[in-house]
């Protein structure tokens, strides 16, 4: 009991992490039916900025909480002009070649940023400082972190605030309409471009405080972390329907749930002849048979709401 | 005319150097002793360590003045950077052979060993490994493999030796990275345990990229084992030591070399304390040529022994004893020596099995203390059997 009580907050805490970073390639998809496979290295970018910000800053004897404020103002900034700054030079001039084309510029994108980051930083695992208190709160014998809780938080914080920005402001409205109909938006005078720009900066910034909590949540950051967190990611946004904002959030949560209890269980319940390593495996059969019955992910209708 | 024969045999000496035979021809003294590791990357500290070691031995043979076969030879280094890529390492492996070494120390990694083994085998060259310890190395058929490290055979039942005779655990639990060296490691300790009536509640698998461990350490907990063992490397056991504490697990936390890094000092941070890991040969100052070496590597490299800088220092030895024996520098004759070697050196006695294998290579045992390792136990193979 106290063993499923752990993996069930083991999966919600990983699926919260796949929800974080499934908006942001929820938001891009919805609006401009384009999958940024670089949106993982914006997550690891996110990670190693603060890291270098807070490196910078251990000398000076500031509270950690502090110091990862400092580190969070400095990585959010960073990150947003950088997802803005790849929509600008990668994928805006593709906007209307064949859909292949963005596909492979994402993916190049993608290593360009890996890369660039062994440059300068190399390609060593990063011990990443514990900043949030480690003292682990007790649930009926099940533990659960401070950075674990801080990561569920957030995220139903930002799941929140998305859901008011789309739907009660004017910029939200706008996003709606160039989903719907990018030419029609503009002739009714909404810049396409800049509410293109806006939804890559904030998905980026989403990006970037998930990579960070991952990071302390981990206690390791290195230059791949965003690839395959990035694919988990897609996966989510895949199952919950992609292009729905609460699709990312269920398909996250879910996938983190099936991967928690996958690999706690599948070994025991087949008698050792699947282990843990087949969590993976697991994971992706769930999402098939979900595709084959519901072909546009669990909350698939993106016409209304996707955004 | 009495010069002809002296004029015809000169002329001979000159077509047979022309011919790129000097190496095995007496018109030559100079002998190539190639060396590969990783010079470049992330464990360029390491392939460096190696590198002097190997020059060194060099330089002290050179000073010696060794003599083969009645003839005084000097000995050539040449180093090749294999940047621990399997790929790099035959590259490297074929330009060692074109450049007529008679022999080979390295590689450092498995990876790299045992791709580039074939090269030499096909070439005929012997290959000393000083670092590699996936079994899988000399057990290939090949005749031109030896290393002088204990290997993940011998280094998973020194540790469950220390586990059931030190620790006295009952339980444990093994988790590895799905990689060889992972697996082999973790499988060799799994199979002493049980022959040692320890019982393996679980056995669960990770990778070698991932960093959560959440879910399957949540179910090692539930086990409730003494120890929990891992065969893998630092990358992964550091975070995973972490997670462990997080979770409140208590078991002792036991690995191979891979962890026993200062790198998994850094990832583990506090939760590191009482991380026990083995790792092949003695402690380097407690070689019986320890100290000695430690000064003079230290001496001509100002820099400090990593770790296997002897191993390379004394393969270097065990070669030139063997051209000795044999009286000869050509690769096969060095090879056929080179089984019956019987050598003292910095690391200790240097004897091979029938496979190329170091024959009772010593395995320490170490714990983190107060955020250092410390070396805590000495095990050798034929004594770790279980008591």
């Amino acid at each position: 009991m106290e063993t499923l009580l752990q993996q069930i907050i083991n999966g919600i805490v990983l699926g919260a992490v796949y929800a974080l970073v499934a908006l942001g390639y929820t938001m891009v998809y919805g609006i401009l039916g384009l999958i940024n496979f670089a949106h993982g290295e914006v997550v690891m970018v996110g990670a190693m900025v603060t890291l270098a910000v807070i490196k910078l800053l251990a000398g000076t004897g500031l509270p950690l909480v502090v110091q990862l404020l400092i580190g969070l103002a400095v990585s959010i900034p960073a990150c947003m002009a950088l997802g803005a700054g790849i929509e600008r030079v990668a994928y805006r001039p593709l906007r209307n070649a064949p859909r292949l084309a963005p596909l492979i510029t994402a993916i190049g994108v993608s290593i360009i940023l890996q890369y660039l980051v062994v440059l300068v930083w190399g390609r060593t695992y990063h011990p990443y400082p514990e900043l949030l208190p480690t003292t682990p709160f007790d649930l009926a014998g099940a533990r659960i972190s401070p950075a674990q809780v801080a990561i569920i938080f957030f995220s139903a914080l930002v799941m929140a605030g998305l859901l008011w920005l789309v739907h009660h402001t004017r910029l939200g409205r706008a996003m709606r309409a160039t989903a719907e109909n990018p030419v029609v938006a503009r002739l009714m005078g909404v810049n396409v471009n800049h509410v293109v720009t806006m939804t890559f900066a904030i998905g980026s910034a989403l990006g970037a405080v998930a990579g960070v909590l991952v990071s302390i949540n981990y206690s390791v950051a290195h230059y791949q972390m965003g690839f395959i967190l990035g694919l988990k990611a897609f996966t989510a946004a895949v199952l919950g329907g992609i292009g729905n904002l609460g699709g990312a959030m269920v398909g996250g949560l879910l996938l983190g749930l099936i991967e928690a209890l996958g690999s706690g269980y599948v070994g025991d319940l087949t008698g050792g002849l699947f282990g843990s390593n087949y969590r993976d495996v697991f994971a992706f059969l769930v999402l098939i048979v979900v595709l084959i019955f519901r072909p546009s992910g669990l909350l698939g209708e993106r016409v209304a709401e996707r955004a | 005319m009495k010069f002809l024969p002296v004029l015809l045999s000169a002329a001979a000496a000159l077509v047979l150097s022309s011919c790129g035979k000097q190496e095995t021809t007496s018109s030559s003294d100079t002998v190539k002793i190639g060396m590969a590791a990783p010079l470049t990357g992330s464990q360029s500290h390491i392939g460096q360590d190696i590198k002097n070691g190997t020059l060194l031995g060099v330089e002290d043979l050179n000073a010696q003045g060794i003599e083969i076969g009645g003839k005084k030879v000097k000995f050539e280094l040449v180093a090749e950077d294999d940047e621990a890529n399997p790929a790099k390492a035959t590259t490297v492996a074929q330009k060692l052979v074109d450049a007529k070494v008679v022999a080979v120390v390295g590689h450092f990694n498995s990876g790299a060993s045992i791709p580039a083994s074939k090269v030499y085998a096909d070439a005929g060259i012997p290959q000393i490994s000083p670092g590699s310890t996936n079994p899988r190395y000399t057990q290939q058929g090949y005749a031109t493999t030896f290393r002088v490290v204990a290997n993940d055979d011998q280094q998973g039942p020194a540790c469950a030796s220390y586990a059931v005779n030190n620790l006295k655990v009952k339980t444990v639990a093994i988790i590895d990275d799905s990689t060889s060296y992972g697996q082999g490691l973790a499988t060799a300790f799994e199979n002493a345990v049980k022959a040692a009536g320890v019982e393996v509640v679980a056995h669960e698998h990770t990778t070698d990229k991932d960093t959560d461990f959440a879910a399957i350490l949540t179910n090692v907990k539930g086990k409730r084992p003494d120890l929990l063992f891992f065969g893998g490397i630092d990358t992964q056991g550091g975070p995973m030591v972490k997670q462990m504490k997080a979770l409140g697990i208590t078991a002792k936390f036991m690995g191979g070399d891979g962890i026993q890094t200062p790198n998994l000092l850094a990832l583990a941070g506090d939760a590191a304390d009482g991380v026990i890991a083995s790792i092949p040969g003695l402690p380097k100052d407690k070689m019986p040529g320890g100290v000695a070496f430690l000064d003079k590597f230290k001496k001509r490299f100002n820099a400090d022994v990593e770790l296997f800088a002897p191993m390379g220092y004394d393969a270097v030895f065990v070669l030139a004893e063997a051209m000795k024996r044999a009286g000869s520098t050509e690769s096969a004759k060095i090879l056929a020596e080179l089984k019956k070697t019987d050598y003292k050196g910095v690391i200790g006695p240097i004897q091979f099995d029938d496979k190329g294998d170091l024959k009772n290579g010593p395995i320490t045992i170490n714990l983190v203390q107060g955020g250092k390792w410390q070396p805590v136990d000495t095990v050798v193979p034929t004594t770790a059997a279980v008591k």
